[in-house]
């Protein structure tokens, strides 16, 4: 029994990853699970964190409000017993910040930030950021096009190109 | 002047339901469950061997019977799915769908009078290449209580001392039927008893669900000499344009379909061959993927059928469903067309697949979700209307 639920979480969070908006209804159907155990599935997973929210993909290049957002390099020296952890605290408090990840290879944070500006994000780099004890260097990269987000390409809908009726 | 026109080709009656197509094809705004192709691209990774092949300047004709490392290929894949060793020189070659693949079993084996079992309702081209290459068609009906299955006993109904040929359309493409074990089993001794050879269409083979796992007609004791095995890359791979099928045949048989294939076609695409090739090799886990897309609307079309009054036997292949709609008591494409004109939704009469298709249609569900909700949602009102639940 633990081994099927198992087998509809990962089905049911394939397809809430896919479309968040699918009802538990339909997941009950589309699973033959019923609704009943798909929304308690939905519920459980809410609860232990599984699930940790339910976003909307906006392409805000199609609106006229500016939005900028760059990833900046971060280099640090790892704080006595506490590791990485507590700087990256200190780092995801801020509400600019939209993203904190540790990395392997030449620098230790990859931070996204997001800004209404160039000017305020590099204001916000200069003057919050790099400021924070233990910071030792930061690399700013704007991003121009986003063409590709969360698995979905920033294009026109694609027509159905096939032939409506065939045998 | 002279009529240009062959008397057998005039004769080939032409596909009873273009009219309805015809229809389908003026009205844009309409609302398709009507397709017979996936709706997913083909996967990246195929799509891209075959862009590369293009760079590398691949743009030759192959051998006639496709490239070495292709028929390897499908001889590992036939051995790794169906768990049955093909000769990867001898006894495989690649054509241009799988459709290709069944004109040229049914002209490489028959002389004229040689009489064909086609089950039906069952995909459209049996019946005519029959024709064209000769061979008396002999229909075997498939029936709703049977689920569409083909039983031992319509073969030693149907069959004549002239019956040679036995074309096995599983999983099956109108009605979703799959075939199991115990069926084929019973079907082969039937086969053997009266000394009849398999066309075994498993185009199909890779889309069936739940514990139903697809079972290939030659794997079974003394058959893989007498089945000729089509399949191909299209409905597994949603590869449908670039036109790539095979079969695995024995030796004798398929030498001669080679040699018709070598007038007529030359050979398979070659771009299309390099890109089924990294199909065949690291495919397995797109076919998985939209495998468990194609259950998930399987469930969900099959849920909504049942809830507005549609009776449909459950199809564990393929992706399509079948139901059943006699009890509004008009012919399949009166409610096709209807459905079409009334609520700008398409799909396929049952009669499209042969006359025992009367009183069903065919349902679709190789469409995303939000548009199979659509089109399910005016379909119940349609049927609605009909049991007078709603004013029309």
């Amino acid at each position: 029994m633990a081994e099927l639920s198992d087998k509809s979480k990962a089905q049911i969070l394939e397809i809430l990853e896919k479309d968040s908006r699918t009802s538990a209804a339909d997941i009950g159907i589309m699973l033959g699970i019923g609704e009943e155990e798909a929304a308690a599935q939905i519920r459980a997973m809410e609860e232990e964190g599984v699930i940790c929210g339910y976003h909307t993909l906006v392409n805000w290049e199609k609106i006229s409000e500016e939005k900028v957002v760059a990833l900046i390099e971060v280099r640090v020296t790892p704080q006595r017993d506490m590791g990485f952890d507590k700087l990256a605290e200190r780092i995801y408090q801020y509400e600019e910040v939209q993203a904190v990840y540790l990395m392997s290879g030449a620098y230790d944070f990859t931070v996204i930030i997001e800004g209404r500006s160039m000017k305020s994000v590099a204001q916000f780099v200069s003057s919050k950021l790099a400021t924070i004890d233990g910071v030792l260097s930061t690399a700013t990269h704007f991003i121009l096009k986003t063409y590709k987000d969360e698995g979905m390409v920033m294009l026109e809908k694609e027509k159905d190109e096939r032939i409506q009726v065939m045998p | 002047m002279r009529d240009p026109l062959s008397r057998q080709v005039q004769q080939l009656k032409p596909s009873g339901i273009r009219k309805f197509f015809d229809i389908v094809s003026e009205m844009p705004d309409a609302v398709s469950l009507g397709v017979g192709e996936p709706d997913f691209a083909t996967p990246w990774p195929i799509r891209e061997a075959g862009i590369h092949s293009l760079e590398l300047a691949h743009t030759h004709y192959t051998s006639n019977a496709g490239l070495q490392e292709l028929k390897t290929e499908i001889a590992r894949y036939l051995k790794r799915r169906i768990g049955v060793s093909y000769d990867d020189r001898s006894e495989i070659f690649v054509t241009v769908g799988g459709s290709e693949a069944i004109d040229l079993a049914l002209r490489a084996m028959l002389d004229p009078g040689d009489e064909v079992l086609i089950p039906q309702p069952s995909y459209v081209s049996y019946e005519p290449c029959t024709r064209l290459a000769g061979g008396a068609p002999v229909i075997i009906e498939l029936q709703e209580k049977d689920e569409f299955r083909l039983t031992a006993a319509q073969i030693d109904a149907a069959a004549t001392e002239r019956t040679k040929i036995l074309v096995l359309p599983f999983p099956n493409n109108p009605t979703g039927s799959v075939l199991r074990r115990e069926d084929l089993e019973q079907i082969a001794e039937a086969v053997i008893r009266h000394d009849l050879y398999v066309i075994s269409d498993e185009i199909y083979s890779e889309l069936t669900y739940g514990e139903t796992e697809h079972v290939s007609i030659a794997s079974l004791p003394g058959m893989q000499e007498r089945t000729v095995l089509i399949n191909g890359f299209s409905k597994a791979y949603a590869m449908t344009g670039w036109r790539m099928g095979y079969a695995a045949a024995p030796e004798r048989i398929l030498k001669q379909m080679v040699k018709i294939h070598q007038y007529a076609i030359m050979c398979a695409p070659t771009t299309s061959q390099y890109a089924g090739v990294e199909a065949m090799r690291s495919g397995d886990a797109d076919v998985a993927r939209m495998r468990a897309s194609y259950d998930q609307r399987r469930r969900y079309v099959l849920h909504e059928l049942h809830d507005m009054g549609l009776p449909c036997f459950e199809p564990m292949g393929a992706f399509y469903v079948f139901p059943n709609i006699s009890r509004f008591g008009m012919t399949s494409e009166d409610f096709a067309t209807k459905l079409l004109y009334q609520e700008k939704v398409a799909v396929v009469p049952g009669t499209a697949f042969g006359d025992c298709g009367e009183g069903f249609i065919r349902i679709s569900y190789a469409y995303s979700l939000e548009n199979l909700k659509k089109a399910l949602g005016r379909v119940r009102k349609f049927v609605e209307k009909l049991d007078g639940k709603t004013e029309a």
